[in-house]
């Protein structure tokens, strides 16, 4: 078997042990490969506990700029011994496999389709440095600096990012350069000739890119946004969207004397946090939460309430596997039905699905402004993967002449002059038709506008009533509201790859959020096979009226979305009485991002069951593959 | 429907130093049961709020669900309202606060609300000293849902059906003073005299001013052994034998000096020996609160009064240093760092 050889494309993993310390010298790889101009994307593989659970850390390298999980592993830096053999056994035939050889492998590696590469890593560490608590840390730089030689890392790039990442305590730089350099020194000493993965300086295809997380990005989504209060309850993956939020409004929200332009509080629970949202919105602020699935769980009363008394609230849900506690700490979209219909009774709310840093960025921006056109519920649907681990995006991008959004919201002065042109004003009036109606903030006016806000049905005038007609005349309106928004959402990303949008090309697919970059790379490959399939990623739920056209224009469409039980799909059959035939699922839920080698044959094995030539099952079932 | 008054007046009403007549701090007809002791408090909330002068449109009255969470629709109701979910209104509330520190908020609470399903928002409401008046109206039962013992009843006391309550109650003016409210009162509905210059002190305290008024359920703190319980009533009632009837009662009153003690018999017969704190106790002392609290029990007797009292409180906006603006009044230009700004924050992601 010849290793494998690649410049500037493959994937490598690293098996760590939590809390040891590899999350730095990983990122440092990772963001040297970036800062060499080459498209990266990394990956957090890692257990719901804080210490000595075996993690791992999967970046992809690709010139093409597929940022999505490709499936198989071409390097494992293994230094877990706990999982050894696992990851011996995961490379693919040809792959490296980069141990810590201060101890021999164990007998049950043995392969012979493979390359070893072993550096004492333990050893090496020992020797240099007397500090217990160091050698943890800097066993893990000097793998990085192995690393450099064998794929050609630039140095400086590495010893640049160490300086920056030290700037203000310098002292700890030297010792991690030091490492670094005993690592390439090593690795330069003996594998002259061992790899043949490579990595190679690009100067034209990341252009301006930045690498972020999407927490961060949402975070400074809400603080251009204009959020000036969150209420909060830490849970896994949302919790460091609030935290990147203080840490920002602590530079960029303070007064002169610097008292702070923003209240963040911790609540005592997730019911609390939304409550909080609610009222702060209710009295005139823009502000937001953001949790995880069995938080979304607890606000459902709260998001009942908001829907019915109209109230703008923004959260943003950073999707982990369910039900119940799941897997904490890896990547699903499977709050799609619960977070849609969230609460008892004919409840609907407002989801935006970003894909990527830049989209956490402005859709999070942007719920704030429908939040309060909507007066009603915006939930971001983010996810751990987007969240939670870094990604090549856009750079951020701000309208310096973009106004807030306040929507119907009345100051007293127009208050005044709405009922001097209109009508007696009523919280719950639809003057315009639309099923938006004008509220007003407590301590606009001195003598008008002033109203109750009650979960209990109510009149136009917010008077309490049991009134089966003021009841279903409520509903109703809140309905034509429903269909109002989906007149604001985002338009979804279409790509009709046949040669013409009227050739009837029979062969859709749809997928969002963080599925889109794998199915995007799947898709191509079935492309350069002859296999044509437009594109759709939607954006938004209820979808505009270009993401129903999509699918009517097309004989199947394949759903592609990370949960078992095809919420999307269900979502879409719900609301918009597609036959279930023509939208067929493929469907990824182990809680690892979905891969493209596993969309690509997916849709392979569906359509060759479309034509009858194996056993898969058949297209109209919708079923799992 | 909801019920209103009528808006006919007589013309010499006075009025308050702002221009405002007592009936601008009025609100709704109240649907409650006649003689409800939640009545009388939404009546001192007028007259505090009329006497203080308090501009209307500058109160948020809030509250979750329940008998007393209804109250707000009856009073100041030229203010916005906020009829929030069941032991929600502190997150409703904190939340509202945090928007404008500029309006007077006055939460509204049951014993049920507060005590059980809202209590973890009520202590941490207490703990972050929320600028606020929480006013418990507290009754010791569950009169919307028809009798059952709330958290605040005291243990083998009998509610509507007879059955002793078996387990201790919550005494809300101790957790409040041990969870860090800074002004702490407990008083009696029927007791305006003592009720209104609480609800003003309340109202002047920067910080969360809890006050515990407990107020009588006249239709279900009855038991079966008195003959104005509903029971009662429906065996021998001839007028109606609905189910639903509820006999009207005469709303209980009483009025009693400092350091005296009065004896209140309740709808259902059992009297309560209230005893108004005397004006030397220094409410400043923490501890000694706690301890006049349980004293006062042992004796068997319910304290009433401004019980606790920080001087030194500090609001939430004050410990988190908030903007003396109110958060809600920042336009784009306060709140939006700009292009240029972010820029930079790309650069340090490059």
């Amino acid at each position: 078997m010849e290793p494998i050889q690649s410049t500037n494309d493959f994937v490598i993993r690293f098996a760590n042990v939590n809390g040891s310390g590899s999350a730095s010298a990983n990122n440092l790889f990772a963001k040297a490969i970036f800062r060499m101009g080459i498209p990266v994307s990394p990956k957090n593989i890692f257990p719901s506990n804080i210490q000595g659970l075996p993690t791992w850390y999967e970046v992809r390298v690709n010139d093409k700029g597929n940022l999505g999980r490709r499936g198989g592993v071409d390097m494992m830096v293994a230094t877990n011994g706990q999982t050894l053999v696992q990851d011996y056994n995961e490379l693919l035939p040809g792959g490296y496999f980069f141990y810590d050889s201060t101890r021999p492998l164990f007998d049950e590696c043995d392969r012979d389709d493979i390359v070893e590469i072993g550096i004492p890593l333990t050893q090496l560490t020992n020797d240099a440095f007397t500090n217990p608590k160091l050698r943890q840390l800097l066993k893990n730089i000097v793998y990085v600096g192995a690393l450099s030689h064998l794929l050609d890392i630039e140095f400086t790039v590495l010893t640049d990012a160490i300086g920056q990442q030290f700037r203000k305590k310098p002292k700890l730089a030297e010792p991690n350069i030091q490492a670094l350099e005993i690592g390439r020194d090593y690795a330069k000493k003996h594998f002259n000739e061992s790899c043949r993965l490579s990595l190679s300086r690009r100067e034209n295809i990341l252009q301006d890119s930045i690498l972020v997380d999407g927490n961060s990005a949402a975070a400074l989504g809400a603080l251009y946004g204009g959020a000036t209060v969150a209420g909060w309850y830490p849970i896994t993956p949302s919790t460091s969207v609030i935290e990147a939020f203080e840490r920002f409004s602590n530079i960029h929200r303070l007064e002169e004397d610097g008292s702070k332009k923003v209240a963040i509080l911790q609540a005592e629970d997730e019911l609390s946090a939304l409550g909080m949202v609610i009222g702060a919105s209710w009295n005139g602020s823009r502000a937001f939460t953001a949790t995880s699935g069995p938080g979304i769980s607890l606000m459902a009363e709260f998001l009942g309430l908001a829907y019915f008394a109209e109230v703008p609230a923004v959260v943003v849900n950073v999707q982990r596997t369910g039900p119940s506690t799941g897997m904490p700490t890896r990547t699903q979209q499977s709050d799609f039905i619960a977070t849609a219909y969230a609460s008892h009774g004919d409840t609907k709310n407002v989801l935006l699905i970003p894909c990527d840093p830049a989209e956490c960025f402005e859709l999070t921006a942007d719920a704030f402004d429908l939040a309060e056109r909507l007066q009603t519920p915006v939930l971001v649907m983010s996810d751990l993967d987007l969240g939670m681990n870094d990604h090549i995006s856009r750079p951020f991008v701000w309208d310096d002449n973009r106004e807030y959004d306040r929507g119907k919201t009345l100051t007293g002065e127009e208050l005044d002059e709405f009922e001097r042109n209109r009508e007696r004003w009523g919280r719950y009036l639809d003057v315009d038709g639309d099923g938006i109606c004008y509220r007003t903030i407590p301590g606009a006016h001195p003598t008008r506008g002033s109203y109750f806000t009650r979960g209990s049905s109510h009149d136009e005038y917010a008077a309490y009533t049991e009134d089966s007609g003021a009841y279903q005349r409520a509903m109703l309106r809140l309905d034509k509201k429903w269909q109002t928004a989906k007149t604001m959402m985002p338009e979804p990303h279409i790509k009709f790859r046949s040669t013409s949008a009227q050739a009837g090309n029979p062969l859709g697919a749809l997928f969002f959020g963080t599925t889109t970059h794998s199915a995007y790379e799947a898709i191509d490959r079935l492309a350069e096979e002859r296999i044509i399939i437009d594109t759709m990623r939607l954006r938004s739920f209820p979808c505009p009226q270009p993401a129903v056209d999509f699918i009517d224009q097309h004989e199947i469409v394949f759903v592609i979305e990370q949960n078992r039980d095809a919420q999307m799909r269900t979502l879409l059959i719900a609301e918009y009485g597609f036959h279930p035939d023509k939208l067929v699922s493929i469907l990824n839920f182990d809680g690892k991002p979905i891969t493209a080698d596993f969309i690509t044959e997916s849709l392979k094995a569906k359509l060759a069951g479309r034509t009858g030539t194996d056993s898969s099952p058949h297209l109209a079932t919708g079923g799992n593959v | 429907m909801s019920y209103t008054r009528p808006t006919f007046r007589h013309p010499e009403q006075q009025k308050n130093s702002k221009g405002y007549h007592r009936r601008d701090y009025e609100g709704a007809i109240s649907t409650l049961c006649a003689g409800c002791g939640h009545d009388s408090i939404s009546s001192a909330i007028v007259q505090a709020c009329f006497e203080m002068a308090i501009e209307p449109h500058r109160v948020a009255k809030l509250s979750g669900i329940g008998c007393s969470s209804k109250t707000p629709a009856y009073f100041l109701g030229k203010s916005h309202g906020f009829n929030s979910v069941h032991g929600r209104m502190p997150s409703i509330a904190t939340g509202a606060n945090m928007a404008n520190r500029d309006l007077l908020y006055i939460g509204v609470s049951g014993d049920g609300d507060t005590a059980s399903i809202g209590m973890g928002q009520f202590a941490h409401a207490l703990r972050r000293n929320l600028n606020m008046n929480y006013i418990c109206m507290n009754n010791g039962c569950y009169g919307l849902t028809k009798g059952q013992d709330s958290a605040t009843a005291d243990k083998g006391s009998a509610g509507k059906k007879g059955k002793p309550n078996p387990f201790e109650s919550i005494d809300l003016c101790e957790i409040a003073i041990q969870l860090g409210a800074s002004f702490v009162a407990r008083s009696f509905s029927g007791d305006k005299q003592q009720l209104v210059p609480l609800i003003k002190a309340a109202i002047s305290h920067n910080g969360l001013a809890f006050l515990d008024v407990i107020s009588p359920c006249v239709t279900f703190n009855n038991t079966d052994r008195s003959t104005k319980s509903y029971q009662y009533v429906r065996e021998h009632s001839e007028a109606t034998g609905t189910f639903d009837f509820i006999p009207l009662q005469r709303e209980i009153l009483t009025r009693y000096d400092e350091g005296a003690t009065q004896t209140v018999v309740m709808h259902d017969g059992s009297t309560l020996l209230l005893e108004k704190l005397e004006q030397e106790f220094d409410v400043t002392d923490q501890r000694r609160s706690v301890d006049k609290l349980e004293e006062a029990k042992e004796r068997g007797r319910v304290l009433t009064g401004v019980i606790y009292v920080n001087p030194a409180s500090k609001d939430t906006h004050d410990i988190i240093e908030t903007t003396p603006r109110p958060l809600n009044s920042l336009t784009r230009e306060d709140l939006c760092p700009g292009n240029d700004a972010l820029e930079k924050i790309n650069n340090s992601l490059r």
